[in-house]
């Protein structure tokens, strides 16, 4: 917190004593704060951009997870899938947005796809990888117990991938978020993304670009801090502790 | 010489665990590596063998072929008269207190075999054998809040509560320091006493071989054979400087070929 205030301190004094028009203070951020809010435009535009981070996000998980965890117990499947993934992985998610707008239109589509695009590979390898590290010898001890290919699953597989599952997530949001901001930029026209290109666009308004970087700053603090609780979990937390 | 106490070496009945003409031979990519070689061992129900080797001699292997985690390459292991087919709940391994699992408490883990029983016949099992392994006002802890030897009782509470009739040891205490592993080879002989599992047990440690066994089996270096089987006949509570404890015991470092000096 101080380092915050520092550093908005040093920002104000910067700006005040150069009189530079390059960058607007401190002040004039939080009056074009006050702006958007009063025009209903803060809240819109961050609802519209976790909208999409939601659905890209949630969709993505809800591939990626089970699929990961069905390559990384098969070694065939992995083998056959792999080489394609080493090569979709390193494409850039911002790479997809003529094809998204192509196939999506300009819209939430085509932004949730980009996200989606963004989340699923990160995941997606990280359970592969989670899998792989349950340990042989905790595999075999349920194997031991009689139990079958559904609880070993439920009852070993899943609770032993949960701590690096739950960075995983964290991590991936992250990007989301990050992801969500260029994808406004040009697929849509609503949302923290879009509110940036648009101010500058429309009239130079560097106050309001800058207004926009700190929502983006504020919520992505505001995510990860609402994951980082979950590692707390005790079902999680174990994981950590060694 | 006291052997009223001892159990038989050989049972007239059939015994538990029948060894024939195994041997494991592992691939990699250059040569074919022959871990171990010809073995024959019968254990009868409810006796303690252990088996003895330096490490990397394949006593492992032997455990996990006898568990049905891995098939022999060559002979047969049966039990009860049937080939082994793979790991089975009336036979439990008890690895070196890793096979715990950190994501449960310790109630968790001692239930966890438990999932065919009703929940309160399940309570009423997972507390008896909390009791039994003295770990009592840790039912909610977590492994990773436990010491070696806790981590140890949880494991062995964990095979026990599903009431096997063999177990297998695969150097349970190696981890533990050297008093909580006398604590424990104590413990080990008093539920033994009560419970009467067949036990194979696989150490390095010649001591405590001849502190638990009803008989040990020395096995050679690779590609591991038995060299000898040696029957431990004094009745329990071992006395450790009894004349009859340091004969066997030398005799077991002499056949090993190391002097008993350091």
């Amino acid at each position: 917190m101080t380092g915050v205030a520092l550093f908005v301190a040093a920002w104000a004094a910067a700006v005040q004593l150069s009189g530079t028009r390059l960058v607007p203070g401190p002040l004039a951020v939080v009056r074009a704060l006050g702006e958007l809010l009063s025009h209903g435009l803060l809240l819109r535009y961050l609802v519209a951009s976790l909208f999409r981070v939601t659905w890209g996000f949630l969709l993505a998980a809800v591939v990626a997870i089970p699929a990961g965890i069905a390559l990384g117990l098969s070694r065939r499947g992995e083998a056959a899938l792999n080489p394609l993934m080493q090569v979709l992985r390193p494409i850039s998610p911002l790479a997809w947005i003529p094809l998204a707008i192509l196939w999506f239109g300009v819209g939430d589509r085509a932004a949730i796809w980009l996200i989606f695009i963004a989340s699923f590979f990160s995941l997606l390898v990280t359970v592969i990888r989670a899998v792989h590290d349950v340990d042989p010898v905790h595999r075999n001890a349920a194997l031991n117990f009689g139990l079958d290919r559904r609880r070993l699953l439920r009852d070993v597989v899943l609770p032993a991938i949960l701590p690096q599952l739950v960075i995983g997530l964290r991590l991936t949001l992250g990007v989301a978020w990050l992801v969500v901001v260029a994808a406004e930029m040009i697929a849509v026209n609503s949302g923290v993304g879009f509110l940036i290109i648009d101010a500058r666009n429309a009239g130079n308004r560097y106050d309001l670009v800058v207004a926009g970087m700190v929502m983006i700053g504020a919520v992505g603090l505001l995510l990860d801090t609402l994951v980082r609780r979950l590692e707390r979990l005790p079902s999680v937390a174990w994981g950590f502790s060694a | 010489m006291t052997v009223a106490t001892a159990r038989p070496a050989t049972a007239t009945t059939q015994p538990k665990v029948a060894i024939r003409g195994f041997g494991m031979t592992f691939a990699t990519p250059d040569k074919q590596v022959e871990v171990l070689r010809g073995i024959d061992l019968d254990v009868a129900p409810g006796e303690l063998v252990c088996v003895l080797g330096p490490s990397g001699c394949g006593k492992t292997t032997l455990l996990n072929v006898i568990a049905g985690f891995l098939a022999p390459s060559e002979g047969t292991v049966r039990i009860d008269g049937e080939p082994v087919a793979g790991p089975d709940p009336r036979r439990i391994f008890v690895f070196q207190e890793r096979g715990v699992f950190p994501w449960l408490t310790v109630e968790g883990n001692i239930g966890f075999g438990l999932w065919r029983l009703s929940e309160t016949e399940r309570r009423a099992r997972v507390a008896h054998y909390v009791r039994l392994v003295g770990l009592e006002g840790f039912e909610r802890a977590y492994p990773q809040e436990l010491s070696g030897g806790m981590k140890q009782r949880v494991e062995v509470a964990r095979a026990l509560a599903v009431d096997p009739d063999v177990l297998y040891l695969d150097e349970p205490f190696g981890a533990l320091d050297s008093i909580t592993r006398l604590q424990m080879r104590g413990e080990l002989l008093r539920i033994q006493e009560r419970e009467r599992k067949t036990v194979l047990f696989v150490t390095h440690d010649i001591d405590e071989s001849v502190q638990l066994a009803d008989r040990v089996v020395v096995m050679s270096a690779r590609p591991a054979q038995v060299r000898k089987i040696v029957e431990i006949d004094i009745p329990h509570p071992r006395d450790l400087s009894s004349r009859r404890y340091i004969e066997l015991r030398d005799g077991i470092f002499a056949e090993i070929g190391l002097a008993h000096r350091v």
